[in-house]
């Protein structure tokens, strides 16, 4: 395999694809009909409310809930069927919600597993201790010992020393104060440098708008909104966020998309709400 | 003078329970299945051996180079087939398909082998031999091998879970087998190692056995899985040296036990297991990690 060379936005083949997605749980129906379009080099943010389906996407795309319908395609191949494992190791890699770190392994024994299968690339364990700077001193610590955002730190070392092709990111701002997740989200940067593509789920929209450079808003499992950042106002975000349908508004929860000019990206997403 | 060598007899007969127990407490600690065909692994392991001796003539004490690596294999294909088989539906269906599994080997071995009796080497010097210290204590010196084994198997499985690379993984699935496979581990074939690892401690434990004492189909169920929880238990859960305490523990006691009256043997061992449930339900040793 090799690596992506180039990370421009928008390129004429998406790296990952989702294609009319339906995952049910039980008998409820968590995700309904949804599709996206990854692009290298992108930072793709979901945004929503609790329950929206969200984490949902993002456990389904690394292969941990099967869907009922729909498929999923990543760098050309189908991978609705692959098993989580194979798809990590072949690049789709996810920070999981809550950070789920090996509780009685070190910080640099998390690591080590994150690296267990990883691909060829920049980054290593020597790498993610540049990043973050106070890891290595404390490498032999338990991940116990550690505070929630330090946690999160090895949470997404341990993903990034897989060295994947798409970073799934789910609500890396869960249960931290507000000025660790600026911290965390401040690292994104040094990371895209190094030419992966991010999808990230949040529940911080503010957050979220920061740092995307597309935006797709879930509700109860539906798309209501997507658009780049500069496209979409903040009125818009809101409908689409919490389902109010205000008089003479854009959107609401079964419209699909809001007709503002530039929101639909002609091509880029297909059919929303197609069923 | 007498307890002083009782206590001696118990804590090397305490090596023998820790090879019993100590995989067992692997099993359950990675994948949280308790095995209750677990005695009986330990039996055919027995058996196997046996048979071994029978064809090759190898020397009784080097059996455990053919046996115990046929129980590895076995160990692997059990756990990726009935074994995961059950996982995949619940951590109780595991109860019932690993003591269905312990009912059809005994069953199997009655049927095949018979119910007589089988014991190991029992003419080798090895096994009757024993030195003295004083006029009270006499060691043996298959009880001091036996004992000796079991701290080495005990020092290479921690060696072996927390320095390499497979110890690593299976740590990393027992604490959280989802966020293993986002790491790219099949945590289905890290469950499979474990069991060979497993079932190879067993197997040793079953070769000791049958050169200690003597055994037939039934001894995996009415002796061998019943030290073997008795010795996890008091040792703690999870805890690989836990099981050689619990081990210590439990045969001190039956030693003492049997000093004071004859049948009492086994009835002292469970009175400490049952004490430890009740007085320090987590066991002599805490869990700390899965090693």
């Amino acid at each position: 395999m090799s690596e992506p060379a180039d990370r421009a936005p928008k390129q004429d083949e998406p790296i990952l694809e989702v294609r009319e997605l339906t995952v049910h749980h039980g008998q409820l129906r968590a995700l309904d009909h949804i599709s996206l379009r990854v692009f290298p080099g992108e930072v793709y943010a979901i945004i929503g409310a609790n329950g929206a389906g969200k984490s949902t996407l993002l456990r389904t795309i690394a292969g941990l809930h099967q869907p009922t319908e729909g498929s999923i395609r990543y760098d050309g191949q189908d991978v609705t069927r692959i098993r989580p494992e194979r798809r990590a190791i072949s690049g789709i890699v996810m920070v999981p919600e809550g950070r789920r770190l090996f509780g009685s392994l070190t910080v640099e024994e998390n690591l080590q597993v994150g690296a267990t299968y990883a691909r060829k690339g920049p980054w290593t364990i020597e790498r993610v201790y540049e990043l973050f700077s106070w890891m290595k001193d404390r490498r032999a610590q338990r991940t116990e010992q550690l505070s929630g955002g330090e946690q999160q730190a090895v949470a997404i070392g341990r993903a990034l020393v897989a060295n994947p092709r798409v970073l799934m990111l789910d609500e890396l701002s869960l249960g931290l104060a507000p000025v660790v997740v600026q911290r965390i989200y401040g690292m994104l940067p040094q990371i895209l440098a190094t030419g992966l593509t991010v999808l990230l789920v949040e529940q911080d929209v503010s957050q979220a708008l920061r740092v995307a450079s597309h935006l797709q808003c879930l509700l109860e499992g539906r798309t209501t909104l997507q658009g780049t950042p500069s496209e979409v106002t903040p009125e818009q975000v809101e409908v689409a966020y919490f389902g109010l349908r205000s008089p003479g508004g854009p959107g609401g929860t079964e419209g699909g998309e809001p007709p503002v000019s530039g929101v639909g990206l002609g091509g880029v997403v297909p059919s929303e709400e197609a069923r | 003078m007498v307890w002083v060598n009782d206590v001696i007899q118990g804590i090397l007969i305490g090596g023998l329970y820790a090879l019993f127990a100590c995989g067992l407490s692997l099993m359950f600690g990675v994948m949280k299945v308790i095995n209750l065909a677990h005695g009986d692994l330990a039996i055919i392991g027995g058996y196997i051996a046996v048979g071994v001796i029978a064809v090759t003539h190898i020397p009784v004490l080097w059996s455990f180079v053919i046996v115990v690596p046929l129980m590895a294999v076995l160990g692997y294909v059990l756990q990726r087939t009935v074994i995961q088989a059950a996982l995949d539906r619940s951590i109780l269906t595991t109860l019932l398909v690993t003591f269905g599994l312990s009912v059809v080997i005994e069953n199997a071995l009655l049927e095949f082998v018979n119910a007589n009796s089988h014991s190991l080497g029992v003419n080798d010097a090895i096994i009757t031999s024993s030195f003295s210290i004083g006029s009270q204590i006499s060691i043996a010196y298959l009880l001091l091998l036996i004992f000796v084994v079991a701290v080495v198997v005990l020092t290479g499985l921690q060696y072996f879970l927390s320095r390499s690379r497979y110890g690593r993984m299976i740590r990393a699935v027992a604490d959280d087998r989802e966020a293993a496979q986002l790491s790219g581990i099949d945590y289905r074939h890290v469950f499979g190692i474990a069991a060979a690892i497993a079932f190879a401690t067993v197997a040793l434990g079953g070769i000791a056995y049958g050169m200690y004492s003597q055994f037939s189909p039934t001894t995996g169920t009415d002796t061998i899985l019943l030290f073997a929880f008795a010795a996890v238990v008091i040792g703690g859960l999870g805890s690989l040296w836990g099981t050689l305490v619990g081990g210590v523990v439990l045969g001190v006691s039956q030693a003492i036990g049997a000093q004071i009256s004859g049948s009492d043997e086994f009835l002292a061992g469970y009175i400490v297991f049952l004490a430890v449930l009740v007085l320090r339900p987590q066991g002599l040793i805490a869990r700390r990690g899965t090693a």
